[in-house]
């Protein structure tokens, strides 16, 4: 078992719509939601919904998966930051090991993250894919 | 009441097989397979693309295209498949989750053979047709499934359309349906089997020729319209050879198919292949022109439309990715291996 499917269910609003905490004092963006602003302390939030495109700020390759990852190894690892200046960390898919570059634009798609097992439930969410239109 | 389509969206995967990669494997002549199933390539979705993530990719399309409908008030959505990730549980809940949809919603998925995409449509637009609601979202997606070396695993492939149906704004505007059906064992697969089973050449004149002829002819009396009066026709396409020849049989050419006829290059996408002719072939319409659409799905019926264009779609087409972009770019082609691991064809005994 690698998660629970209660776990699972809680990160729907963050992993199926990229739902974040947009703080009111520094206007800014975090994903996942936070209760308070670490650079303000200011806990007055909106909830915003993120673009879904943006680029390549960093990213690590993994060729020594976790279980649940295995068979998709090697895969990249990227922080990315959207068009809105927010960023976020997904794995990174359809995409050559050798084209994954810092500065590359990227969509995020809605695909499968990981299942436990063949008999447990399936976790959906974003990863990101190299823009291309 | 006027009801027709407002927004539609398609998703296909980016890999695609060779039909001279499968054949290498099983020892099967090439040419010949490309020659009978008129059929060159077809898409292969990779391990984390299934029936759910190509449904909301496709769903996010059709609701850019619908030029601004909240998805909090479409009051349905149902999604035909014969390739829902679960046995138990929705495939819609968790599209409905993720376009943000939820709660005071309807799902349902839906599944018989290759036409659960065309019914989704035909109960979606009934819906908004009768004013039960506002919009209904229907989805037409599959990762079909074909056993290694049958002939089905040239052809089964992968890819999604979607359609929010409403009665105002429309992009195309239903003129008539109608459903023609019978119990035909021509394809099926028992619980708990990988792979379909199909009858052969029995899947031909009787199963597929019949029902859509059938469906194609009573839709044409019904409305008393002639091939010549559409501007663009599309059929189930379980290959590139079965739509071609039918379409001509009936009386149309082949310019009115050329848009939606993507089988030569995508393979069969099961519940997803008409439907998602018809995003291609919207793609491309005009404002006024007639589109004329039959489905079929085994066991058997074909549902047939008629759809007619308004000047909406100049303004919607190009507002997110084209279906023949999404066919004809940005592709990796893989190798058997690849595509049996993607697949999971490969038992892995640990």
């Amino acid at each position: 078992m690698t998660m629970f499917s209660s776990r699972n269910w809680r990160e729907y609003p963050h992993r199926y719509r990229t739902e974040a905490s947009k703080f009111k004092k520094s206007g800014k963006t975090y994903i996942p939601k936070r209760l308070v602003d670490p650079e303000t302390g200011d806990t007055e939030q909106e909830t915003v919904r993120l673009p879904e495109t943006g680029k390549v700020l960093t990213h690590t390759i993994i060729r020594i998966a976790p279980s649940q990852w295995g068979d998709k190894a090697p895969y990249a690892l990227a922080i990315i930051e959207l068009t809105d200046g927010t960023r976020l960390m997904a794995q990174m898919t359809d995409v050559e090991m050798d084209d994954v570059k810092v500065g590359m634009e990227v969509r995020l798609e809605f695909r499968r993250v990981q299942s436990e097992g063949s008999h447990g439930v399936i976790s959906y969410g974003y990863k990101a894919v190299p823009k291309w239109y | 009441m006027a009801a027709g389509i407002v927004g539609y969206g398609a998703h296909l995967p980016r890999h695609r097989i060779k039909v001279e990669e499968i054949a290498k494997v099983w020892g099967a002549d090439a040419p010949s397979y490309k020659k009978g199933l008129m059929l060159r390539e077809k898409s292969v979705p990779p391990p984390d693309m299934d029936t759910i993530t190509l449904s909301v990719e496709a769903a996010r399309r059709a609701l850019i295209r619908s030029g601004g409908v909240d998805a909090a008030d479409i009051g349905a959505i149902y999604i035909g498949s014969e390739s829902h990730p679960y046995a138990v549980k929705p495939s819609g809940t968790t599209v409905a989750e993720a376009i943000g949809a939820t709660p005071d919603i309807h799902c349902a998925d839906f599944e018989f053979a290759c036409k659960a995409g065309s019914e989704a449509m035909y109960v979606a637009l009934s819906h908004v047709k009768a004013g039960e609601m506002k919009y209904a979202l229907a989805i037409a997606a599959d990762t079909s499934q074909g056993a290694p070396s049958d002939a089905l695993e040239f052809s089964a492939a992968a890819g999604a359309g979607a359609f929010i149906m409403g009665t105002e704004n429309l992009v195309a505007e239903i003129q008539h349906t109608h459903s023609y059906m019978t119990d035909m064992p021509d394809f099926w697969r028992r619980e708990h089997e990988f792979y379909p089973q199909h009858g052969g050449r029995f899947t031909g004149e009787e199963a597929y020729f019949a029902h859509t002829k059938g469906a194609s002819n009573a839709i044409l009396k019904k409305s008393g319209m002639k091939p010549s009066d559409f501007a663009y026709a599309i059929f189930h396409q379980p290959n590139g050879k079965f739509p071609q020849r039918v379409a001509l049989e009936l009386g149309f050419t082949q310019e009115q198919i050329d848009p939606g006829w993507l089988a030569p290059t995508l393979g069969n996408t099961y519940s997803g292949a008409s439907p998602i002719g018809l995003t291609a072939t919207l793609d491309v319409a005009k404002p006024g022109d007639m589109i004329f659409m039959c489905s079929y799905g085994s066991g058997a019926g074909s549902d047939s439309f008629i759809w007619k264009v308004t000047e909406r779609i100049d303004e919607v087409r190009d507002m997110t990715v084209r279906t023949r972009k999404l066919l004809e770019e940005n592709l990796t082609y893989i190798d058997y291996g690849t595509y049996a691991k993607f697949r999971h064809k490969i038992i892995k005994n640990k």
